[in-house]
């Protein structure tokens, strides 16, 4: 578990299409609802066409440095394997690679579109967010797109419930 | 500490941010043309009835309807990408002679790196040329903030202000306080010929009265909370703004920092005294060296970047580089490249252009990825509305074989200045207008030829066809680009025809429409491996180990591109 008084820093990857950018925002939102300091940078334009999309996402007290600088991430998640390889220089020496909880998702999320929050469930598990901030964050985030079952999706990718 | 949760939080990017505060601050009108990474400023400005937002036709327009209103007694602003600021230099230069009534804004999002542009020109270069105060926030929370401060610099100084935003201020979130909105009645319109009327003698009268006016700034840059001084050790201080001064907290928490948010017209005092105040000062900043010719002028000793740090964005791990004088290390990129979406109406097109051998003038939008192999058929991209002027001026050197390209919306924005300049000067070839209905790369905006406003509200239609005859084409032909051998067969006659022809190549952007039909029966007994299919570079397309392909269902759209393209009717079209 990550301490709340340091800022804890995420580095979400993968490829247009993918719901990277959708994923950061919910737990940008589920951070925010925690109380912490936010700070989520991206790059738009490109990122419905297949390029790679990358999305930086700090919280803590008092965030100043809209981008995680290099070697410090405290977490990967990524939803592209070619992906984590390029950015892995990102994370810190005991940083956490997210990347293998593809494998798991491969084996137990039926419905494709739902890999992007299964995988949260997962970093959740990590962070000191509680389970109604992250409720509250999808249903903000993804408030006409089903809601209820990327609940189910998310609590199962936490280890919990399903 | 955690702060107390409220209702009244939002998450929010630069954009939006600043868009809220301008809100907050009584605004009654905006106005834009898209681009990256500006564009959600005025698509969060459009949610609100009480203040009226327009996609403008392209941002000269954008500048000049929105300085109108200003002039008009509105409070009033304008938004665009840094290259976007080009088109409405015109305007833009002659406003800070005649200044504004009611509080204007221009607001201008840097792309440094280029992620998303077609240059990374430094904004804060142009609000000295114009002679305009600059304000630089360094995250969205500032630039809600800044934003109400340049609504009132505006009206005490009676001044067009600048915000410059760049991507990593534009394209972050942040946790964002929502306040009620100021109500603020207009301010009252007077006819005033000598400050309105920009003809030489009154002309030269307001540049009298604008150099009064940058000398009244230049105090007020001395005196403003915008500009912050932090002492905390005296060994090492800088001198910063904007994004790079929270690279610079982030790795040297202890400096002492003197930040710029108020970064033109420069405040001399400020600068000197802080420099005095210590050891060793560096200046740090994106792009171009901005302040630091400034406090070279100054005669201040001052370290800078090694001048290979002007390309690129910064990053937090550059700042400890900079300091040391490193050169920066230019790194291969290894990010995937964009790619045209499975079903993207522009496939075809180039697919027709790669096999006439044409060479094409292209322009800016998604069809840009034209020119990236295997399709490799687009030839040139410079700037907005050059997909028609450069095919004239190709033409006049190549002959027949250049073809232009142009998206709708850029046809809306300049290309038809172009086409009227080409019938007129008696130019002939072809035209293609790659018409797929909106304004895609930037997130699907409407236009003029949608006949959609901003607010998603019906209103008169531009009929393409009808402004291309009128601006003097001989032909207008509207085709379905799917077609792959009518259009080849189209092609290749107006190319070769002693006419100017346009060609309209219709389908809507596979992001509004995602109707689509189902994937092509893959025959592997059938296929040759003659890898044909891949050459129109389809995401739902790729080949496997043993030579033949894999068909990707859940992404193709059925578009059947790849089927037109194959020799062996190894790929055939279901139903």
């Amino acid at each position: 578990m990550v301490k709340n008084n340091g800022t804890v820093n995420i580095l979400f990857c993968g490829t247009g299409g993918q719901g990277v950018l959708v994923a950061a925002e919910i737990c940008g939102w589920a951070a925010v609802f925690e109380g912490f300091h936010v700070k989520k940078s991206e790059v738009h334009g490109m990122a419905q066409r297949g390029g790679s999309v990358e999305s930086h996402l700090r919280f803590g007290k008092q965030v100043y440095s809209p981008l995680i600088p290099r070697g410090t991430a405290d977490f990967l998640v990524s939803y592209y394997r070619d992906e984590s390889l390029r950015l892995r220089v990102f994370l810190k020496p005991r940083g956490v690679d997210l990347t293998a909880e593809l494998d798991r998702a491969d084996g137990s999320v039926a419905d494709k579109r739902y890999i992007n929050v299964f995988i949260l469930g997962a970093l959740s598990r990590h962070l000191a967010l509680s389970e109604g901030s992250w409720f509250k964050a999808i249903d903000a985030v993804l408030a006409r797109k089903n809601p209820e079952e990327n609940k189910k999706v998310f609590l199962a990718g936490r280890g919990e419930g399903l | 500490m955690r702060r107390n949760k409220t209702p009244d939080t939002a998450f929010l990017s630069g954009d939006e941010a600043l868009a809220q505060g301008a809100y907050e601050s009584g605004l009654a009108h905006a106005a834009s043309y898209p681009g990256t990474p500006a564009t959600e400023v005025l698509e969060y400005l459009s949610r609100f009835p009480d203040v009226q937002s327009q996609w403008s036709v392209n941002e000269k327009v954008a500048f000049e309807v929105a300085l109108g209103a200003a002039i008009a007694g509105l409070r009033s602003l304008y938004a665009s990408k840094h290259v976007g600021l080009n088109v409405a230099m015109d305007p833009l230069m002659t406003s800070a002679y005649t200044g504004v009534n009611a509080g204007f804004v221009v607001v201008v999002a840097d792309d440094p790196g280029i992620h998303s542009s077609q240059n990374e020109q430094d904004t804060r270069l142009f609000a000295k040329v114009a002679k305009l105060p600059l304000l630089e926030p360094s995250s969205p929370a500032e630039a809600k903030a800044f934003v109400k401060k340049a609504f009132a610099i505006s009206e005490e100084f009676d001044t067009p202000v600048m915000i410059r935003l760049t991507t990593r201020v534009a394209h972050t979130k942040e946790n964002i306080e929502i306040f009620p909105r100021a109500s603020l009645p207009p301010k009252a319109f007077k006819i005033d010929v000598p400050k309105y009327v920009m003809v030489p003698r009154n002309a030269y009268l307001r540049h009298i009265d604008l150099e009064k006016r940058l000398v009244k700034l230049q105090a007020y840059a001395e005196k403003t909370a915008l500009n912050t001084v932090e002492l905390k050790t005296r060994t090492i201080g800088f001198i910063t703004a904007g994004v790079s001064y929270l690279y610079v907290k982030e790795m040297y928490p202890d400096a002492s920092v003197l930040k710029l948010g108020f970064s033109f017209p420069f405040p001399e005092k400020r600068i000197r005294e802080f420099a005095r105040s210590v050891k060793q000062l560096y200046v740090i900043e994106e792009i171009e060296p901005f302040m630091e010719e400034q406090l070279r002028m100054l005669g201040i000793k001052v370290k800078a970047k090694h001048p290979s740090f002007r390309i690129g964005e910064l990053r937090p791990e550059f700042i400890p580089e900079i300091v040391k004088g490193k050169e920066k290390r230019e790194e291969p990129s290894s990010a995937r490249k964009p790619v045209l979406c499975p079903g993207c109406p522009h496939r075809g097109v180039f697919t027709v252009l790669k096999k006439v051998k044409a060479v094409v003038t292209g322009d800016i939008g998604c069809y840009t990825l034209g020119a990236l192999p295997p399709l490799s058929s687009l030839h040139s991209c410079i700037c907005m509305g050059g997909g028609i002027t450069f095919f004239e001026g190709f033409s006049r050197g190549l002959g027949k074989n250049v073809v232009g390209v142009i998206g709708d919306s850029t046809f809306v924005h300049s290309g038809i200045t172009g086409l009227i300049n080409a019938a007129y000067n008696k130019v002939n070839g072809l035209i293609m207008i790659l018409d797929n209905s909106t304004t895609a790369m930037t997130g699907s905006q409407p236009h003029p030829a949608t006949g959609v406003t901003i607010k998603g509200e019906p209103t008169k239609k531009l009929i393409l066809e009808d402004v291309c005859r009128v601006a003097g084409a001989d032909n207008v032909d509207v085709v379905n680009p799917f077609d792959l051998n009518n259009l080849e067969n189209l092609v290749r006659q107006r190319m070769q025809e002693d006419k100017l022809s346009v060609i309209i190549a219709r389908f809507p952007c596979r992001l509004i429409d995602r109707s689509r039909q189902p994937a092509p029966e893959y025959r592997q007994a059938a296929c040759k491996k003659c890898l044909l299919c891949l050459s129109v570079n389809c995401p739902a397309i790729r080949k496997t180990d043993d030579g033949f392909i894999e068909l990707n269902a859940a992404y193709c759209s059925g578009c059947a591109v790849c089927v037109q393209v194959c020799p062996a009717q190894a790929l055939v079209k279901r139903g």
